[in-house]
Parts: C-alpha cells; sequence; structure tokens
C-alpha cells in the first residue's frame, strides 16, 4: 500500500439524519452529520448521554436500533453507500470490514461458547480463514493485546476471565477479519481505571500497527485525548465542533466545549478534622464478611464523623460495597460490629428499629433501578414520610414538594411523572429525596456518579456538597473515580482484596508517599494531556500498568 | 356453473396482475397462491369447491372488515390513552376483542336473548332447524340455540371465577415465595412441585369423585390445579423484581412483605400476569368442557357447551353439523381469547416491529 493509499478517504458522512419512532411519531434525533474519516486515523466522538454517539457510531455501519430509521443523507464507506446498500451487502461488510466493539464485553460474548470458537466465527464466516488459520491469528492477536497465557486464554469461557481482559479478547475478535474501520462504543467505561489503562494502551497499539480507521465514542474526555487523532464535539444531535485533538483540547472554540473542559474544575477543601473527643457517628469496629465460604471483607474498621465525607475507594471486587452492605445490615458480619453514635447497631437490618433504619440511607449507582418504574416521583418521595413521619394527605404533598425544591425539580412538572420520563441524572437527584425523606444523619452514596456524564456528575456533586452543608449529613462515597474523591471526600480509605490498605485525611492521600496500590490507582486516572498515556508508558513500562503490575507483586 | 368459474378465474388472475403492477407484494403472493390453489382444487374436486372457497374468502373479508371498522371506530370514540393503545392493535386483536365482547354480552344478556329457557322441551328430539328453533333440538327436544346462548354464561362465567381464584392463590404464593426466599420458598416449591407431578385431568376426575360433583367443587379444584402453574410463572417474574435496588431500598426503610409484595413488586409483573391470564383462561376453559363431556363437569340439565357436544354427540354418525356447533363456540373463543394476548405479549415484550 503506499502512503497516498494509507491515508485516503474510508468513511464519508454527508448530512446525515436519523428518526427515532416515540409516541407514534418519527423525531429526528441527529439532525445532518457530517464526518469524513481517513485510514488509520482516529476519531473521537464525544457528548453526553442522548447526544447522538452511538446512534451516528451504529449508522457508520448502515446499521440503526430497533425503532430508528435513517431519513436523510449518505453513508459512504470505501465508495459504497450503506444506506442504499442490501441488507446482503451490508452483512458481508459487517465483521469482515467494519467491526463493533461494545461498551458491555461481558453482555456481549455469549456465555456459552469459548472465547477462541467466538473469535473464529466472522472469519469463518466471511471465509478469510480456515478455522485453523483463525485460531492461530487469535493467539498471536491475543499476545500483541498483551493477555495473560495467549495460547490458553482463548479456550476458557467468557466468565473464567476478568472483565479488562474480556474488553481485549472483544478487541482481538473485532481484529480477526482485519477490518478497516473499528467503531469502539464506550470500550472503558465500565471498567476500573487500573484495568483501564491497559485496554488503551492494548487498543491504541493495535490500531496503530494495522492502519486501521476507528471512531472512537466515549464521554470521557481524558481518555479520547490519549486516543483520538480528532475530535468531534455531539450536542442533542448535533455537531459543536470538530478539530484536531491538541488543537481542540488547547483551544476549544464553542462555549459548550469549553464547559465540558471546565467540568473537573470542582473542588470542595478539605474540612477541619473532628475534635478527639467526639464520638463517631458510624464506626465499622474490625468488620469481616463472607459470601458463603469466600471471605470478601477481612477485618475492616474505620470512622465517619457527623458533617464528614469519607470516600472509599478500590477496583471492583474490593469490598467497597460489601462494607456497605455490612453497614445497612443486608450482609451481617462474621465478625466485628458496626456501631451507631457509640452503640452498637443490630447485625441484621430485620432486627433493627425504624429509627435505626431511617439514620442510614442509601443512594444507589443506577438510578434506573433504584427507582420502581410503576411509581410516580411524588409516591417515591413521599413512601418514607408516610412511613416513618406518618404524614398524609395535604401535609405529605407538602413536604414532597420542599424535597423537590431542594433537589432542583421544579414540584408542579415533576410530581405526577414517572421515573422513564426523566433522565439520569435527573432520576438520581429523586433517589437523592427519597433518601432526605427519611431525615437520616448519614448516606452511603454507591458510585451516584459514575452511571452519569460528566456534566450531570457535577451537578450531582455540588448537589450532595449543598445538602451536606445545610443537613450537617455525613456521607459515605463508594466510588472508583479519583477525581470525584478529589472534588468531595474529607477523608479517604483506599480498599483492596478485602482489607483497608491506607487511610487519611484527603490532601495527605494525593501528597506522596503513597502506599503501592495507592501509588497505582492514582497513576492511572488519565489526564486531559494527550501526552500523557505515552509518557506513563514510557515511564513504567507496558509491564507495570494495570492488571499486570498486581500480578507481579502479587 | 360455468360462467361463475369463468368470472372467479378472470377475477383472480386480474386481481394479481393489478398487484403485481403496483408493487403489493403480500397481496400479490396471498392472490396468486388462491389462484394455485383453486386451479388445483378444481380440477381434482370439480367447481363446487370453488364456490366454497368463495365463500371461505368472502367470510374472511368480512371478518377483516368487521375487526378493521370495530378498531378504527374504537379509536374515535375511546379516550386518547386506549385510542393510542388501540392504534397499536393488529386486526387479529381487534377481532378478538370483538368476539370476546360479543361473548359477554351473550351472557350477561342470555334470558333477553334466548327464545326459549335452557331447560325447556320445545319440540322433538334432534328436531330440523326451522323458524322457531334456529338450530334445531338436541337429543330432549330442547332448543340448541337457547342453549348456546346460556352455555356461554354457565361455561364462560365459571371458567373466568376458577382463572380468577387460581390466579389470586397461585400469584400471592409465588410472590411470597420470590420475596422471602429461604424455607417459605423451599416449602411453596415442594408442594407445588407434588402437585405437578399428578396428571392434571386424572387429578381433577380423582378430586371430583371424592369431593362430588358441583359447581363450587369444580370451582376449586380445577383452580387448585391450576394454581401451580401461575405460582411458577409469578415466582420467576417476581425473582427479577425482588433483586432490584428499589426493592433493596423498600426492605431497608423496613417495609413489611406484605406491602413489598402488592405495591412494589406486583405493579410491575402485571403485563405478563395478564397475558398468561388469557392463556390460562383458555386451558381452563377447556378443561371444564372435558370434564362436563366425561360427565363430571356442570351437571345436567345446565347448559353448557361441553357437554352439550358430548349429548349430541350421535348426531356425528348421521353427517349432521350439530353437535360441531358446540365445539365451535369453544373454539372461538379460544382463538379470539388468544389472538388478544398474543397483542398484549407483543406490547409487553416492547418490540417495536
Amino acid at each position: 500500500m503506499s502512503d497516498q493509499e494509507k491515508k485516503s478517504v474510508l468513511l464519508e458522512i454527508k448530512d446525515l439524519k436519523i428518526e427515532g419512532y416515540s409516541d407514534e411519531k418519527w423525531i429526528e434525533i441527529v439532525h445532518g452529520i457530517d464526518l469524513t474519516l481517513h485510514r488509520g486515523e482516529v476519531m473521537g466522538l464525544i457528548g453526553e448521554s442522548g447526544a447522538g454517539k452511538s446512534t451516528i457510531g451504529l449508522a457508520a455501519m448502515g446499521f440503526t436500533r430497533d425503532g430508528c430509521r435513517i431519513s436523510n443523507g449518505t453513508v459512504l464507506f470505501d465508495g459504497m453507500d450503506l444506506t442504499t446498500a442490501t441488507r446482503a451487502e451490508r452483512r458481508a461488510l459487517r465483521g469482515s470490514r467494519i467491526a463493533y466493539v461494545a461498551q458491555s464485553a461481558a453482555a456481549s460474548f455469549n456465555p456459552a461458547h469459548k472465547l477462541i470458537d467466538q473469535h473464529t466465527e466472522s472469519a469463518l464466516l466471511h471465509k478469510v480463514n480456515t478455522k485453523s488459520e483463525s485460531e492461530e491469528d487469535a493467539i498471536e492477536l491475543y499476545r500483541r493485546l498483551r493477555l495473560p497465557n495467549p495460547e490458553e486464554i482463548g479456550f476458557r469461557y467468557p466468565h473464567q476471565v476478568s472483565g479488562g481482559q474480556l474488553q481485549r479478547a472483544m478487541t482481538a475478535m473485532a481484529m480477526s477479519c482485519r477490518p478497516d474501520l473499528i467503531i469502539f462504543d464506550e470500550p472503558t467505561t465500565a471498567l476500573d481505571v487500573t484495568t483501564q489503562i491497559e485496554v488503551l494502551a492494548a487498543v491504541r497499539d493495535i490500531v496503530d500497527q494495522f492502519n486501521t480507521a476507528a471512531l472512537y465514542i466515549t464521554h470521557d474526555l481524558a481518555v479520547v485525548a490519549q486516543m483520538a487523532d480528532r475530535i468531534k464535539v455531539l450536542l442533542k444531535g448535533d455537531e459543536v465542533e470538530e478539530a484536531e485533538t491538541r488543537k481542540m483540547l488547547a483551544d476549544p472554540e464553542e462555549d459548550y466545549t469549553k464547559s465540558l473542559w471546565a467540568v473537573r474544575s470542582f473542588k470542595r477543601e478539605q474540612k477541619p478534622p473532628p475534635a478527639a473527643n467526639e464520638t463517631p457517628l458510624i464506626s465499622v469496629k474490625n468488620v469481616s464478611a463472607a459470601y458463603g465460604p469466600v471471605k470478601v471483607l477481612d477485618g475492616v474498621s474505620f470512622d465517619i464523623y457527623r458533617g464528614q465525607t469519607v470516600a472509599v475507594v478500590g477496583e471492583s471486587g474490593s469490598g467497597k460495597s460489601t462494607t456497605a452492605r455490612c453497614i445497612t445490615g443486608l450482609l451481617p458480619p462474621s465478625e466485628g460490629e458496626i456501631l451507631y453514635d457509640g452503640s452498637p447497631m443490630p447485625p441484621r437490618y430485620q432486627d433493627r428499629s425504624k429509627d435505626q433504619l431511617r439514620q442510614a440511607q442509601m443512594i444507589y449507582q443506577m438510578a434506573d433501578t433504584a427507582l420502581n418504574p410503576k411509581k410516580t416521583i411524588g409516591e417515591i418521595i413521599g413512601r418514607p414520610l408516610q412511613f416513618y413521619g406518618g404524614l398524609r394527605g395535604a401535609d405529605l404533598k407538602k413536604r414532597v414538594d420542599q424535597l423537590l425544591d431542594q433537589i432542583e425539580l421544579e414540584p408542579s412538572l415533576y410530581y405526577h411523572r414517572l421515573p422513564s420520563e426523566l433522565s439520569g441524572g435527573q432520576k438520581q437527584r429523586v433517589g437523592i429525596a427519597r433518601s432526605l425523606a427519611a431525615e437520616p444523619s448519614f448516606i452511603i452514596c454507591d458510585e451516584v456518579t459514575s452511571a452519569l456524564d460528566q456534566l450531570v456528575a457535577e451537578g450531582i456533586l455540588r448537589l450532595l456538597d449543598r445538602l451536606q452543608k445545610e443537613l450537617n449529613l455525613a456521607y459515605m462515597f463508594i466510588t472508583h473515580d479519583l477525581a470525584t474523591v478529589r472534588s468531595i471526600a474529607d477523608v479517604v480509605v483506599v480498599m483492596k482484596e478485602g482489607k483497608v490498605v491506607e487511610m487519611g485525611p484527603k490532601d495527605e492521600m494525593f501528597k506522596p508517599p503513597h502506599h503501592e496500590y495507592t501509588d497505582l490507582l492514582l497513576s492511572s486516572v488519565p489526564e486531559m494531556d494527550p501526552d500523557w498515556l505515552t509518557n506513563l508508558l514510557e515511564s513504567r513500562g507496558v509491564d507495570n500498568i494495570g492488571e499486570a503490575a498486581h500480578q507481579k507483586k502479587a | 356453473m360455468l360462467t361463475f368459474v369463468i368470472i372467479y378465474y378472470a377475477f383472480l388472475i386480474l386481481a394479481c396482475c393489478v398487484a403485481a403492477y403496483y408493487k403489493y407484494r403480500t397481496a400479490l403472493l396471498l392472490l396468486f397462491t388462491l389462484l394455485c390453489v383453486s386451479l388445483i382444487s378444481g380440477l381434482l374436486f370439480g367447481a363446487e369447491v370453488l364456490v366454497n372457497i368463495t365463500i371461505c374468502v368472502a367470510l374472511l373479508a368480512a371478518a377483516a372488515g368487521l375487526s378493521y371498522s370495530f378498531r378504527e371506530s374504537l379509536i374515535q370514540v375511546l379516550p386518547p390513552e386506549g385510542a393510542k393503545l388501540m392504534r397499536t392493535a393488529p386486526l387479529t386483536a381487534s377481532f378478538g376483542l370483538l368476539v370476546i365482547i360479543a361473548y359477554v354480552i351473550a351472557a350477561v344478556f342470555a334470558p333477553l336473548i334466548a327464545p326459549f329457557g335452557e331447560a325447556e322441551v320445545v319440540g322433538g328430539s334432534f328436531a330440523p332447524p326451522d323458524d322457531v328453533m334456529l338450530l334445531g333440538g338436541d337429543q330432549l327436544g330442547r332448543d340448541l340455540f337457547s342453549r348456546l346462548i346460556y352455555g356461554a354464561r354457565n361455561t364462560v362465567g365459571i371458567a373466568l371465577m376458577t382463572t380468577a381464584i387460581a390466579f389470586i392463590v397461585g400469584t400471592l404464593a409465588g410472590l411470597v415465595a420470590a420475596q422471602m426466599g429461604g424455607w417459605v420458598d423451599q416449602v411453596l416449591g415442594r408442594i407445588v412441585d407434588t402437585l405437578m407431578a399428578i396428571p392434571q385431568l386424572i387429578f381433577a376426575l380423582l378430586l371430583l369423585t371424592i369431593v362430588g360433583t358441583s359447581v363450587l367443587n369444580l370451582t376449586l379444584v380445577i383452580a387448585l390445579l391450576y394454581s401451580p402453574l401461575i405460582f411458577r410463572l409469578a415466582r420467576a417474574v417476581a425473582g427479577n423484581i425482588v433483586v432490584m435496588d428499589y426493592i433493596e431500598a423498600a426492605r431497608l426503610r423496613g417495609e413489611s412483605t406484605w406491602y413489598l409484595i402488592t405495591k412494589e413488586v406486583l405493579p410491575n409483573i402485571t403485563a405478563p400476569l395478564a397475558a398468561e391470564f388469557g392463556l390460562r383462561f383458555c386451558f381452563v376453559f377447556l378443561a371444564i368442557s372435558a370434564l362436563s363431556f366425561l360427565g363430571l363437569g356442570i351437571q345436567p340439565p345446565t347448559a353448557d357447551w361441553g357437554s352439550m357436544v358430548r349429548e349430541n354427540a350421535t348426531l356425528i354418525s348421521f353427517g349432521e353439523v350439530t353437535p360441531l356447533i358446540p365445539a365451535a363456540a369453544i373454539a372461538l373463543l379460544t382463538v379470539a381469547v388468544n389472538f388478544v394476548v398474543d397483542w398484549m405479549l407483543h406490547i409487553s415484550s416492547g418490540l417495536k416491529e
């Protein structure tokens, strides 16, 4: 391939309009997008949810979701218009020349087949390779993506490998026919920071090696800064602006882009430590817990004081959420106890009094599953008031309206709505209102912002901060996002494999020297600098990031 | 006859051409299939078959037209919510609704519609149809048409009640099992396994022989036999709901099990349960008819469709269709209910195409 061919235009989308069917009407959700992608180029598509990123990504394959249609425009892939191509023609392209990597590899792999069988499937289907050739190729790709035991890992089932490995195996699968274009739809959003960095490095590497073009869809700016050559910012189906990555980061033109860039600025001052003789509101004392024979918590102890925020950080499986389950009484600890205001609480929630239950409330990660879809917002927020306070009729309505005001939702508009009629951020606000309705002194926030866009997440954090000041609440903030910790925590607890590895006030925790695990966590958080990943890989080496680093130490 | 045959084929060929010209794919395929079928059966069985085919097609077209106009008028009449729902209804569903409504009217107003009483002897046994007895008489000379109308009331009413009892018992037990888990779930589950281990019809015959045949016993026995199936469904769908965070939030609030299952879980599983209700209703209905046919169901002289088939079964040997009329009434209702259930399942599945 000559240099000219290497840089030729691969994908050209012109004036693309997509409509979605809802309420018996076709509503335009993408309003005329132009996009040009050259061979070997990585284009980052960013925007909040509902911006149409994924819809455009799928349209680049000539595909629309159920209930959507392309109403206007052309999608030229290597000279062929996918909007007018027949089903068979499009099917021939997919998998062989255009591949797709979905957000959740765990949900996208078929759990009943081995990884390598799924890997070879499209190569066999498109008659690119024979089965044995394709298997050899898979092992080679696994090696290039630095999966552990490349010869053996393909013969495992999806549930037998970790999330980060699965995401890399999916990238390998997308490469199986050496496609010209790969669409990455938020491939690292569901992963921990330490795992994410490995996947990012692997994806960047492999795209580079095979001169593959890619559309990289994400809402994480720091991630896209590492991956993309050009960035296109989208808002509600419209293009805001497009530019080279460096130019975009250094000098965004539009106000919206600037506001996106500024999100990470929210930072609260650390509060002074509590007086020495103050009794902690919640005290976790030497708690161990197990699911059946599997021990998940091992002697965890920390204190939470009134009006303070304790951030518990760690990767998935480190026991953060289990600690919360022990505090709420869903999982009685096998050893140790939970003290509330100095006196021990019954280990099982069934044995706790109404008042004890009222004091500790929870806000969940997925607002979708945390609100009953068949109940109106008024009913959801009203129930704790009714249950604990015995409020009825007009009193109840008045108090719910107050709470809705507190979470900045207009009562007259939202009282009668169902959760499905709300956006993600609004749902999370309703979740907050429901816990406030119980008038607690302590709230557990379980990854409350990780399913939200950065702008929305910042709004939630500001709201929680304001409520803490007004109501003197104590928060236990479970998160794997260190930016959140930086903005809202007073005390940081780092957990790993069911143990507390380090604990201290925020200002100290973000300054070296660290425990080596804390150091690994901190160094894995992507930064907005486009050279960050390159520099990090250079300074630490590919074997000292993510899971590889863990295993080395183990 | 010759003119009819010529017109028949000419019309079909013309219709095919028109459909082909305007590119109505489905219509073309349908018409052409009909043409082929007519050609073959016409050659094999003679021209009379063509008349029958015409009648069948006309009946189907009439049913389709009726369903269409019924749906469109409902859309006009109903409030916006209902109209929106009706617009998603396929023709089959509106046909089903229409039939169900007709049955309900027949059941409710039976004494007004039926010309004679259900046990009234009007003419001679097996009297042929005439102006007085629209469908003729049965083996005792009672009016078949009147008994058909009263049969709607008895058969459908009892089936409805039975299904309702089975649903209340099965759903509550299923929800309790799903919500409480542990030994409660185990005990309820094993009881259900035991009930399901015995073949239903035989178990029903056994129980009815023990407790005796009365409408109340019949209802309770069949409800008991059908509740395990509903228990399993309710437990399975509720199992997906009780793991949701909002249920956990409610449990942590200290809510009672009764509140949890009725206020938090039940509203989320009504769609599959409603679909199952329609389906189960048909089975219960057939079970009652089967038991009546076997003589252990609804007792004479009460009219019901199952026993009407049995009473008139001897006529089959004489080539009469009379015993098939109550059977057709059963079949039509079953088909109608299933059309509506299909539609409801489609809605609850969330598919858009």
